[in-house]
């Protein structure tokens, strides 16, 4: 069982704190994603848990056992860098076994396992050429193959697809998912990209500034975001947000459009407060062309500033309440800027959010 | 049509200026060493003829018989002991150049610590500082120490010249290896000792072997001080015995070119077996990039 778990987690540099007490369980053969933007600790976590790092404060166990003053490589796990970290000086074939000719295993056992990573990963034809002979992607098969032939207890990777190029990234990120269903080890990802952690992840973690922000699977992250920060980080492009404030059941918002509450939220607001309404592109839509029609909506006419034609769907930009907001057309229909469209907005699926705090109103 | 042409033949004259210009640096650069091989391997009175003779008449391993003691004619100079004094005192040091640099460079590469910018500067400045400024201060030294006509004497003083060169430039080596392969190779089960063996020395291998080269010939081919710190057979290096051939009223040059071939052919091979490192190393920016 390979369970990692982080206690009061905390990493500062001199006075300087990077994670601030961070408390998370990663069950056995979980995939876990940290996401975030730069600089908010995710990697320094995932340095700390592969003892790259010290660890300032708390405690981090994995399979149960407390790894705080043991060495990389006495913690049984393997990680694949963002620059992949090939040895250049050595072929695939000694890339691949590198770990495992330390570890002291015989040559018949270090072929043996060395060509199954090969096999899995597709890069048999490939052993004998060095790193520099390698594209992107192949690079960073080598890297995952080097992480699986030691078979450990968990895999830990550092933003492992920033460095390659849109198309690579989404066939390496299959692969990836493709790999865990084999594998089936504990796995912790870091990455800034949210629909690599949309995709790949069986529970989301949002860091921000050193603290975890909501901890969730994909789509609990994305259908009830807890503030604004993860209302706004996953999801593309991302939701709107538009001040008012709660008035007679309704918001009002700055221009005095009024909008109802959402039945599902009306029980957590009170008279006067000052909320942020939240909702997704893909829930502003022109009448007719939106994802359901059904299900309590409110409509306005919205002048279109720009249209993005994207082939089955178009992302328009407009004003609502004063300010710009993104919406989503579903249809192969062509919009012209300028042109005056009733727009419905789904309000089953609004958000609200405290204007100070940025908490949703949900968690109050 | 005709623009072409011209700018044709304007590029034709402008390789033949760089050509001429190349020849003749190449000239200027190469044609004192030639001279001194070529007059190795002549006799004394066509070397001094005057005027000059530039086609040699006679070539012959005289003047080498002679340093070394074969022949009819023989020179009193004892050119094995300082050949190796040269190379007890070249090789030595420059070993011990070698380990202090790779200890020291890494260091400054890889961590942090209190004055590492202060003791940087220090060893940068100690190398603007001409040797020979130094020589009397240290042969001050060295004489209560009973350390002048050593060959451990003037080790120590080649270990000090080259040390701050080895650090510097296996500094730059370790730097531009990604910190995260020893991070990779620790995670993989290298303790830190053995990922620095088994991944970044290799990698620094050809910045290593150009630092060793350049301390190598700076031991091998200083004069101004192990003139001044070397008295006898038993510390006295090759370039030091150069000036044996000069006696009060004459100057032996045969003997002296021949001796000064039996200097440079050591550090020609040398430099010819690492050259391919050391062209590596000395692009390792260009083609990691």
């Amino acid at each position: 069982m390979a369970e990692i778990t982080l206690e009061k987690v905390v990493k500062k540099y001199g006075s300087v704190g990077v994670v601030h007490g961070i408390d998370l369980t990663i069950a056995h053969q979980e995939f876990v994603v940290l996401v975030g933007p730069s600089g908010c600790g995710k990697s320094t976590t995932l340095r700390m848990i592969a003892g790259l790092e010290d660890i300032t404060g708390g405690i981090v166990r994995i399979g149960g056992r407390v790894v705080n003053d043991l060495p990389p490589r006495k913690r049984n796990i393997s990680m694949v860098f963002q620059n992949y970290a090939l040895y250049p000086h050595m072929n695939v074939r000694d890339n691949l076994g590198f770990g495992l000719k330390i570890a002291g295993q015989s040559p018949s056992e270090i072929t043996k396992r060395v060509n199954e990573a090969a096999d899995i990963l597709g890069l048999a034809p490939l052993l004998d050429r060095t790193p520099a002979e390698l594209s992107g992607g192949q690079r960073q098969r080598v890297a995952m193959g080097r992480a699986i032939v030691r078979n450990p207890e968990a895999f830990l990777f550092d933003e492992p697809l920033s460095n390659l190029d849109a198309k690579l990234r989404g066939q390496m990120r299959a692969e990836i998912k493709k790999l865990h269903q084999k594998v089936k080890t504990t796995v912790v990802y870091v990455t800034h990209d949210q629909v690599e952690a949309m995709t790949l992840a069986d529970r989301i973690v949002v860091m921000r500034d050193g603290h975890i922000e909501q901890v969730g699977t994909p789509m609990e992250v994305f259908n009830h975001p807890v503030s604004t920060f993860v209302a706004t980080f996953i999801g593309s492009p991302p939701m709107n947000l538009l001040p008012g404030t709660i008035r007679g059941g309704s918001v009002h918002l700055a221009d005095g459009t009024v909008v109802p509450v959402p039945d599902r939220l009306s029980g957590h607001v009170a008279e006067g407060m000052a909320v942020q309404l939240g909702i997704r592109p893909d829930d502003i839509s022109p009448v007719g062309h939106g994802l359901s029609q059904d299900g309590p909506g409110a409509e306005v006419a919205l002048t279109v500033d720009l249209a993005e034609p994207l082939g089955m769907e178009s992302l328009i930009y407009t004003r609502l309440a004063g300010q710009e907001v993104q919406a989503k057309l579903y249809g192969p229909r062509i919009v012209a800027p300028g042109e005056v469209l009733t727009f419905r907005l789904a309000l089953d699926r609004a958000h609200l959010f405290d204007q100070s705090t940025g908490k949703s109103v949900r968690t109050l | 049509m005709k623009v072409s042409v011209e700018s044709r033949a304007s590029k034709q004259a402008k390789k033949v200026g760089i050509w001429l210009a190349t020849f003749v640096l190449m000239l200027v650069m190469c044609l004192p060493g030639l001279w001194v091989v070529l007059s190795a391997f002549r006799p004394n009175r066509e070397i001094l003829a005057k005027p000059p003779v530039w086609i040699p008449e006679e070539l012959s391993l005289v003047n080498f018989g002679k340093i070394f003691g074969f022949g009819a004619e023989q020179v009193g100079i004892p050119v094995g002991s300082y050949f190796t004094n040269s190379l007890v005192i070249a090789l030595t040091s420059t070993v011990i150049a070698l380990i202090v640099g790779v200890a020291g460079g890494y260091a400054f590469a890889r961590y942090r610590f209190r004055f590492k910018g202060g003791i940087f500067l220090g060893l940068m400045l100690f190398r603007a500082v001409p040797g020979i400024a130094l020589s009397l201060p240290v042969f001050m030294m060295w004489s209560r120490l009973g350390l002048v006509d050593t060959k451990m004497g003037l080790i120590i003083v080649y270990v000090s010249l080259n040390v701050p060169f080895t650090i510097w430039l296996i500094d730059g080596f370790f730097r531009q290896i990604p910190q995260a392969l020893s991070e990779a190779a620790q995670v993989d089960g290298c303790t830190p000792w053995q990922a620095f063996w088994k991944i970044e020395f290799p990698l620094a291998k050809s910045g290593i072997a150009a630092a060793g080269v350049f301390a190598f010939l700076t031991s091998w081919n200083e004069f101004a001080l192990a003139s001044q710190l070397t008295r006898s057979t038993d510390s006295k290096t090759l370039p030091v015995g150069l000036l044996d051939f000069t006696a009060q009223f004459t100057i032996d040059w045969a003997g002296m070119c021949a001796m000064a071939v039996i200097i440079i052919i050591p550090a020609l091979i040398l430099t010819f077996i690492v050259q391919k490192h050391l062209i590596a190393g000395l692009t390792f920016g260009g083609v990691k990039g």
